[in-house]
C-alpha cells in the first residue's frame, strides 16, 4: 500500500492506483475530459491528450495528469491550486477555441461533456479566437460524424480498435488538423464500419451521432393512408426510463407501449414477439446442425452462431467472409418482425404491403443500416422503413409534450405483440443463446425443462463457455459480447480449434442494453449492469419463458408458416450473407 | 606491396554530395589513374568534414591542405599542381574572412583550432564503406574488450563513471538509463538508436551515420551486451538515403566479418542490427512516440512511465539512444571514463557537435568541448557574424530552444546554463541571429515549426501552439495588442506546464524568452506599429519624402485606395491608415521621392487626418 | 573490399587491424606531423627531372620498413635547382635541415645517421628562407 496526501488529506492505495482514482477514494473529484471507463469490462480510455485532470505533485517540474499518473508513497498532490485552475481553465478555453459555437442545434447538447464542463468552470469569455479547424461531414446510413467537433479524445478510437477489433476510426493528419476519421479520406460507409454505434455512446461531444429519422416517422404517423406499425426492442424498455430521470433499470414497458399510442402508431407491436420467432427457427437449424453433426454428416459445419445482431454480422462479412457458411442463416429479430408483418400481419387486417410502414424501436445504430439491405426489401420496399434508437424515441416523446411518467402502464397489442420471457432475455449478453437452449433442450429431448433459468450463461465476462447437458448430450456453448471477444472466437473457427457447438455473439459489450442507441452511460458501467438485472426481471415475471410455447408463435405456424424451417418460413425468416469488398480490411486481406 | 604516399579526402556528406563531390571524386581518381598515379594516390571518399558552408571539400594527406567549393573540372588542376608538382592550388584555399589571407592547411583554419572531434573522430578520415578502414581506427576494439574483459556491470559503471548523457536533448544520463534497461527482466529486449533527427539545420546524427557508421553499430552492440538485449534496431528517418545506404553496408560487412551476428568474437554474446524507417515526423524524435512509429502505429508519443526501459519496443524493455551518444561509447571504453570526464563542465562532460547556422560566416558541423562559451563558438569557430553585422541573438536546441543574447555570450554552455539561461541543449542546434532579424518574426518563425510538427495528441501543444503563432502573427502584422502580450506569456507558461511530451513542453521556449530578453521589440510592434530591423511587411510604410517629391499627382492617381493627397507641384503624403501597401505609388513614381521604411512620420499624418 | 575473412576472435579482430593499419597510415600521421619526422621532397620539375620521385619512394618504403614514425611530403621548388633533388627533414623539436644532390644512397644515409641519430651528413644547404 502507498500513502500519499491529496489536499491535505492522506491517502492509501494499492500501488498501480493513479491519483485519479486515489483522489475519488477520498471524496475529491477532479475533472476529466478525454479519460472513459467501464471499469466492470476492463475498459479504459486515457490517452493523456485532453490535460483537464492535471494536479500538481510536489517536486515535479510538469503538471501531471492525474488519470494516467501512477500514485507514488509520499506524493503531495495539489488539485485546485491557482497554477493548477489556471492551467485548466487555459487548456479548456484552448479546447472550446477550436470547437463549433452551435450548441443550440447540437444533437448531443444537454449531454455534452464540454459543455458539462464548460458550465463547471464557469466559462464566460474566450480570449482565444483564430482559426478551427474544419473536416468534412460524413453521413453514413446509421452514424453522422461531424468532426469539427472533434476535441481528440480518442475514445471512438479505442472503442472501434481495442474493444471492436474493427479499426474504422482512428487518429489522422497531425497537429492542428488532427482528427478521428477512417484512413485515407474514406467515408465510414466505405471503411470497415459495423455500425455497432460504441464511439457514438462515449463520444463525449456531438462529433459522433445517430442519423435521425424522427421526422420520417412523423410524417407516416400524419399520413392518413398509412398504416403505421411499431415494433419495441427487449433492451429498450430496460433503458428508456433513464431519459426521463429514472432510475437506471426502471422497466418502463407499460408506459413506454402508452407512449408509442400516444404518438399515434396504429400498432404497438414487441420485437420480443419475433425474437420468439428467432429462436424456432435459429433453435430447429441448431437441432438440425448438431444432430447432423452426430450422424456423421461432413457438410455440416459447427459451431453455429447466432445472427440476429447486425452489428456482429457486418464485422463477419467484413472480416470472416470464408466463414460465411456458419453462422445460422436465421434473419434478425427485427427484420423477422418486418417480414411477418408486412405478409402475415398485412394480409390479416386487410392493408396493401405498400400502405404499411413498419418502425422499429432499437437500442442499435446498426439497425438502421440493417433494414436498409436489399435483400430485406419487396420490390424495392423494405420490411422495416424505419429504425430509431431509444435516444430518439426519447427525445420524440419529449418533443411531442407527453408526460411519460405519468402515463399509464399499457399492454401490446395483439397477435404480434405477444412474448414470452425467452424473447425478452435477447437483450442481454447470453440471452439468446439461453432462449435457444429453453426450446431446444425441450424440442430435443421431448422432456419438459424445469430449471428454466441457465445461470452459468449469465454474467459480463467478455467471453464466457458452459457446458449445457442436454439429458446426456453435452452441449458447448460460447458467449462473446464486444466484437474483440468476438474475434477472438472467430479466430479459433478459423482454424479450426474452436471446442464449440453453438456461439452466442453480441457485438455491444453487456448485449444491446449497452447498445449504441442506448441512453449515454456515461461510463457507469453499474447502468449497465442494472439493465441486466431488468431484463431478466422481466424475464421472471412473465408467465410463459420458452419461445416454443407462445401461443401466437403456434398460431403463426399453424395458419401461415408450418413448420419451423419449412420452405414459406425460409423464405421470410432467413437471409444470406455477403463478404463485404470494401474498406482496409479487404485491402489488406487479398 | 603499394604504398600511397599521398591520401586525397573527398567528402561525400549529404551537403557535399549535393554540390556533385561524387563527380569531383570521380574526376580526380580518373585523373590519377590517366596521369599513371594510382599506385601513389589513393582517392578515398569520406564522411562530412563539417565545413559545409564550403563545400565540397578535398583534404589532401599528409600535408593536410584543404580545399573549399571544388568543382569537378578543377580535378585535373589539383592533380597537375598539387599532386605532381607539390604546389597549392591557392584558389581552393580556404580564405580567412578576418585576414583575407588563403589557409594553407586545415590546422590553422579557425574553424578546427577550437574543436575537440570525439563524436566526428572518424568522419572525414575514412572511408565509411570499407570496414577495413574503420578497423584501422580501432572499430570493434572497445566491444571486444568488453566482451572479453568486462562484465555488463563493469561496463555500465565505466559509462556512469564517464559522465556521458543523452545528446538527443533531454540530457538523461546514457550510463543510468543502461542500467535501468538491464535490470529489468525480459524474454527479450531491444537497443534502438534514435536516428530521427528532426530539428531543422542539425544533421549531426545523419553525418555520424554517413561518415562513421561502425562506431554507433559498434555501440549498440555495447549497449546489447549491456542491457541484455540480442537485437538492434535503427529507426531512421527515410529521407536521409545516404545514411540508410551507408548504414545498410556497414551492418552487411560487419555481419560478413561476423562483428554482428552469433556469438560475436568467439563469445555467447549475439547481436544483429536490423533498420525501421520513419516518415521524418519531428515529434518522432521523442523516443515513445519512435517506439510507436518503429511498432507501425501513429507516432504520437505517450505518457512516461511506463519508460522504454520498461515497456518499449513491442511492450518489451528498450533502450533509446541517440546516434551521437551512441558514437561517444566505443571511445569512452578504449580511452576510459577518466579519459571523457576530464573534458567538459562538472556535469556536462565530454563535448557536443553543433550544428551552426544563420548569420555567421562558418557555417557548418563542429564538435566542442562542455564548456566553451558562446563567444568562442560564434566567433573563433564560426569565424564572426557575416558581413561584419552586429551580433543579436542565438537560438540554441532547434526549434524549441530559446534566444540568448549578448549577455550570454561568456557562459560555458553546458546542459544547465543553457536550460537556465532559458534555452536548452536540445539536438545541438545553433542559429546565429544578427540586427537584421526581428525577433518577433524568429519567435513566429519556430512556433510555425512546431505547429506544423506538433503530432496533435495533448490539448496545450495542439491547439495552445496554434494560437500561439496566430498572436504572434497578429503582432507582426502590427494588429497587436498589450493584451495578446500577457496572453502570450500566459499560453506558453501552460502549454509548457501542461504538455504531454518534450515537444509541448519546450515549443513556447522561443517566444518565452524571447518576451524575456527583447522585449522592448515586443513592445515596438505593438505600440509604435515599428518593425526596427524591417522584417515585418505589415510594418513597412510607403512614406513620400518631402524633399523630393515635385507635386505631379502620378502617384496619387495611381493608388487604389485613395490614401495619397496633395495638390499640384505640393508635397503628397501617404495616409498609413488607408494605404494597402501595394507599392503602386512607389512604381510610378518618376523622382525616387517615394520609399518603404519602417517608420513614417506620424505628426504629418495626424495633422493630415 | 577484400576478401571476407571471418573475425572470430578478438585476436584475430587485432590482427585484422595490423594488416589494414597500412591503409590508414597516412592519415593518422597526418593529424600530428609535429611529432613525427617530416621529410619534404621538392617535387617541381627541376625535381623529377633529377630523380626526386625515386628518392621519395625510396623514403616512403624505407621508413616504414625501418619502422620509423614518418611523413613523407612532397613540395614545390624550394629555390635549390643547383643542388636537387633536395630534400627537407624536420626532426620532433628541431629546425627543419634541407639536404642537396639527395640519391637512394644519399637517403639511406640521411635515414641512418640524421633520423635515427641526429648525426648530421654531408651535402646540407644552408638555410635561407622561413617556410611556414
Amino acid at each position: 500500500m502507498i500513502t500519499l496526501t491529496i489536499d491535505k488529506k492522506k491517502v492509501e492505495v494499492e500501488k498501480g492506483t493513479t491519483i485519479l482514482k486515489a483522489a475519488r477514494k477520498v471524496g475529491i473529484e477532479i475533472p476529466t475530459l478525454c479519460h472513459f471507463e467501464l471499469c466492470d469490462m476492463g475498459i479504459e480510455n486515457k490517452p493523456g491528450g485532453c490535460r483537464i485532470c492535471v494536479v500538481e505533485v510536489e517536486g515535479r517540474r510538469n503538471l501531471a495528469p492525474s488519470c494516467m499518473t501512477q500514485a507514488e508513497e509520499g506524493m503531495v498532490i495539489k488539485t485546485h491550486n491557482i497554477r493548477v485552475l489556471n492551467a485548466r481553465t487555459t487548456v479548456l478555453k484552448l479546447i472550446i477555441s477550436d470547437h463549433p459555437f452551435d450548441c443550440l442545434v447540437c444533437a448531443k447538447s444537454g449531454q455534452c461533456e464540454l459543455q458539462h464542463l464548460a458550465t463547471q468552470f464557469g466559462i464566460r469569455s474566450l480570449p482565444y479566437e483564430g482559426e478551427q479547424s474544419h473536416y468534412r461531414k460524413d453521413t453514413s446510413p446509421s452514424i453522422i460524424r461531424d468532426v469539427d467537433k472533434c476535441i481528440m479524445c480518442r475514445r471512438c478510437e479505442m472503442m472501434c480498435n481495442e474493444v471492436q477489433t474493427v479499426g474504422a476510426l482512428s487518429a489522422v493528419n497531425r497537429g492542428f488538423m488532427s482528427v478521428v476519421a477512417p484512413a485515407f479520406e474514406m467515408n465510414l460507409e466505405d471503411s470497415p464500419c459495423t455500425y455497432c454505434g460504441q464511439c457514438v455512446s462515449v463520444c463525449p461531444t456531438g462529433a459522433l451521432t445517430e442519423v435521425d429519422h424522427t421526422n420520417d416517422i412523423i410524417r407516416a404517423l400524419t399520413d392518413p393512408t398509412k398504416t403505421v406499425v411499431v415494433q419495441t426492442a427487449p433492451a429498450v424498455r430496460a433503458a428508456l426510463g433513464e431519459e426521463f430521470g429514472l432510475e437506471p433499470g426502471t422497466l418502463v414497458t407499460g408506459k413506454m407501449v402508452a407512449a408509442l399510442r400516444e404518438l399515434g402508431f396504429d400498432y404497438v407491436f414487441d420485437t420480443d414477439f419475433s425474437a420468439d420467432l428467432t429462436i424456432m427457427e435459429e433453435g430447429t437449424e441448431l437441432l438440425q446442425r448438431i444432430r447432423g453433426h452426430l450422424a456423421g454428416d461432413p457438410d455440416v459445419r459447427l459451431p453455429i452462431l447466432t445472427s440476429c445482431c447486425p452489428g456482429w454480422v457486418n464485422f463477419f462479412e467484413h472480416n470472416f467472409p470464408d466463414l460465411l457458411d456458419v453462422p445460422s442463416t436465421a434473419k434478425s429479430p427485427q427484420q423477422m418482425f418486418g417480414a411477418i408483418a408486412k405478409s402475415y400481419f398485412a394480409d390479416k387486417i386487410g392493408v396493401k404491403r405498400k400502405e404499411m410502414i413498419v418502425v422499429s424501436i432499437m437500442p442499435c445504430l446498426a439497425k438502421k443500416y440493417e433494414c436498409q439491405r436489399d435483400e430485406f426489401k419487396v420490390d424495392g420496399n423494405p420490411d422495416v422503413d424505419f429504425s430509431i434508437s431509444t435516444r430518439e424515441l426519447a427525445a420524440f416523446i419529449k418533443k411531442a409534450n407527453i408526460d411519460f411518467l405519468n402515463l399509464p402502464e399499457e399492454d401490446f397489442d395483439d397477435p404480434l405483440g405477444e412474448s414470452t420471457g425467452a424473447g425478452v432475455i435477447f437483450g442481454n449478453t447470453g440471452g439468446v443463446i439461453e432462449a435457444a437452449c429453453r426450446t431446444a433442450y425441450e424440442l430435443h429431448t421431448g422432456k419438459k425443462l424445469e430449471r428454466v433459468a441457465f445461470t452459468e450463461l449469465r454474467g459480463m465476462e467478455g467471453i464466457r463457455s458452459a457446458t449445457v447437458d442436454f439429458d446426456g448430450l453435452p452441449l458447448n456453448i460460447g458467449i462473446a459480447h464486444g466484437l474483440g471477444n468476438a474475434r477472438k472466437l472467430l479466430d479459433d473457427v478459423r482454424s479450426g480449434q474452436s471446442v464449440y457447438h453453438a456461439i452466442e455473439i453480441m457485438a455491444c459489450p453487456g448485449g444491446c442494453i449497452g447498445g449504441g442507441g442506448q441512453p449515454y452511460h456515461h461510463g457507469n458501467s453499474e447502468i449497465l449492469s442494472r439493465r441486466a438485472a431488468a431484463i431478466y426481471s422481466e424475464d421472471e415475471r412473465k408467465s410463459i419463458r420458452k419461445s416454443h410455447e407462445n401461443p401466437s408463435i403456434i398460431r403463426l405456424y399453424e395458419e401461415y408458416l408450418g413448420e419451423p424451417g419449412s420452405h414459406k418460413a425460409h423464405s421470410l425468416l432467413h437471409t444470406e450473407y455477403f463478404p463485404k469488398t470494401n474498406g482496409v480490411t479487404v485491402h489488406l486481406q487479398s | 606491396m603499394s604504398q600511397y604516399k599521398m591520401h586525397v579526402l573527398v567528402c561525400a556528406g549529404t551537403g557535399c554530395h549535393s554540390s556533385e563531390s561524387n563527380l569531383v571524386y570521380e574526376m580526380l581518381r580518373d585523373e590519377v589513374e590517366r596521369k599513371g598515379l594510382g599506385r601513389e594516390v589513393q582517392i578515398i571518399s569520406t564522411g562530412c568534414f563539417g565545413f559545409c558552408e564550403k563545400g565540397p571539400i578535398v583534404k589532401i594527406l599528409p600535408d593536410n591542405t584543404f580545399y573549399t567549393q571544388v568543382k569537378p573540372s578543377d580535378a585535373r588542376e589539383i592533380v597537375d599542381e598539387h599532386v605532381i608538382k607539390g604546389r597549392s592550388v591557392h584558389r581552393l584555399l580556404y580564405t580567412d574572412p578576418e585576414t583575407m589571407e588563403h589557409v594553407l592547411d586545415s590546422k590553422h583554419m579557425g574553424f578546427y583550432k577550437k574543436q575537440l572531434r570525439i563524436a566526428l573522430r572518424n568522419c572525414g578520415t575514412i572511408d565509411p564503406e570499407n570496414i577495413d578502414e574503420s578497423i584501422a581506427r580501432n572499430a570493434y576494439q572497445a566491444l571486444g574488450r568488453v566482451l572479453t574483459e568486462y562484465s555488463p556491470q563493469d561496463t555500465i559503471e565505466i559509462i556512469k563513471r564517464s559522465g556521458l548523457r543523452g545528446r538527443g536533448g533531454a540530457g538523461f544520463p546514457t550510463g543510468l538509463k543502461w542500467e535501468i534497461a538491464g535490470r529489468n527482466e525480459a524474454d527479450q529486449k531491444y537497443v534502438v538508436c534514435n536516428a530521427d533527427e528532426g530539428d531543422p539545420g542539425a544533421f549531426m546524427d545523419r553525418s555520424i551515420l554517413e561518415g562513421d557508421p561502425h562506431s554507433v553499430l559498434e555501440a549498440m552492440a555495447i549497449c546489447g551486451y549491456c542491457i541484455g538485449a540480442t537485437k538492434g534496431l535503427v529507426y531512421i528517418r527515410a529521407e536521409y538515403p545516404l545514411a540508410i545506404r551507408r548504414l545498410k553496408t556497414a551492418i552487411a560487412q560487419a555481419r560478413d566479418y561476423g562483428l554482428l551476428g552469433e556469438n560475436i568474437l568467439g563469445t555467447s554474446f549475439s547481436f544483429d542490427v536490423s533498420m525501421k524507417y520513419g516518415a521524418g515526423a519531428f515529434v518522432c524524435g521523442e523516443e515513445t512516440a519512435l517506439i510507436h512509429s518503429m511498432e507501425g502505429k501513429r507516432g504520437e508519443p505517450s505518457n512516461k512511465p511506463p519508460f522504454p526501459a520498461q515497456s518499449g519496443y513491442l511492450g518489451k524493455p528498450t533502450n533509446v539512444n541517440n546516434v551521437e551518444t551512441l558514437a561517444n561509447v566505443p571511445v569512452i571504453i578504449l580511452k576510459g571514463a577518466d579519459w571523457f570526464s576530464a573534458i567538459g563542465t562538472e556535469k556536462s562532460k565530454g563535448t557536443k557537435v553543433f550544428a551552426l547556422a544563420g548569420k555567421i560566416n562558418n557555417v557548418g558541423l563542429i564538435e566542442v568541448p562542455m564548456g566553451i562559451t558562446l563567444r568562442e563558438i560564434i566567433y573563433e569557430i564560426g569565424g564572426g557574424i557575416k558581413n561584419g553585422k552586429k551580433f543579436k541573438a542565438v537560438q540554441t536546441g532547434g526549434p524549441s530552444g530559446g534566444c540568448l543574447t549578448e549577455e550570454h555570450l561568456d557562459t560555458p554552455i553546458d546542459y544547465e546554463s543553457l536550460t537556465a539561461a532559458g534555452s536548452m541543449m536540445g539536438s545541438g542546434g545553433m542559429i546565429v541571429l544578427d540586427e537584421d532579424d526581428c525577433m518577433v518574426s524568429v519567435a513566429k518563425f519556430f512556433l510555425g515549426f512546431t505547429v506544423e510538427e506538433s503530432c496533435g495528441k495533448c490539448a496545450p501543444c495542439r491547439i495552445g501552439n496554434k494560437r500561439l503563432h496566430e498572436t504572434l502573427t497578429k503582432i507582426t502584422e502590427g494588429k497587436g495588442t498589450q493584451e495578446d502580450i500577457e496572453k502570450l506569456r500566459n499560453l506558453g507558461s501552460v502549454i509548457k506546464d501542461t504538455s504531454l511530451c518534450g515537444l509541448g513542453q519546450t515549443s513556447p521556449n522561443p517566444v518565452l524568452s524571447t518576451l524575456d530578453n527583447f522585449m522592448d521589440e515586443y513592445l515596438e510592434h505593438v505600440h509604435e506599429k515599428k518593425c526596427r530591423s524591417g522584417q515585418c511587411r505589415s510594418l513597412l510604410y510607403y512614406v513620400i519624402s518631402a524633399d523630393d517629391c515635385i507635386g505631379c499627382m502620378a502617384c496619387k492617381r495611381v493608388c487604389p485606395t485613395h490614401a495619397i493627397s496633395g495638390e499640384k507641384k505640393e508635397v503628397h503624403v501617404i495616409n498609413q491608415e488607408i494605404c494597402i501597401k501595394c507599392g503602386a505609388c512607389m512604381e510610378k513614381c518618376q523622382f525616387d521621392a517615394i520609399s518603404l521604411l519602417n517608420d513614417y512620420p506620424r505628426v504629418a499624418v495626424a495633422i493630415n487626418n | 573490399m577484400n576478401q571476407m575473412t571471418g573475425i572470430k576472435t578478438l585476436a584475430d579482430l587485432k590482427k585484422k587491424q595490423e594488416e589494414v593499419r597500412a591503409r590508414i597510415n597516412l592519415r593518422d600521421k597526418a593529424e600530428n606531423p609535429e611529432s613525427l619526422v617530416q621529410v619534404k621532397v621538392a617535387m617541381a620539375t627541376c625535381g623529377i627531372a633529377s630523380g626526386a620521385k625515386e628518392v621519395m619512394e625510396f623514403f616512403v618504403e624505407e621508413l616504414d620498413k625501418r619502422s620509423i614514425d614518418a611523413v613523407v611530403t612532397q613540395t614545390g621548388c624550394m629555390g635549390y635547382c643547383f643542388a636537387e633533388p633536395t630534400v627537407e627533414i624536420t626532426l620532433p623539436g628541431r629546425e627543419p635541415v634541407v639536404f642537396g644532390y639527395v640519391n637512394p644512397a644519399k637517403a639511406d644515409e640521411i635515414i641512418e645517421c640524421y633520423i635515427k641519430d641526429g648525426e648530421l651528413v654531408d651535402g646540407i644547404i644552408p638555410q635561407n628562407y622561413d617556410t611556414i
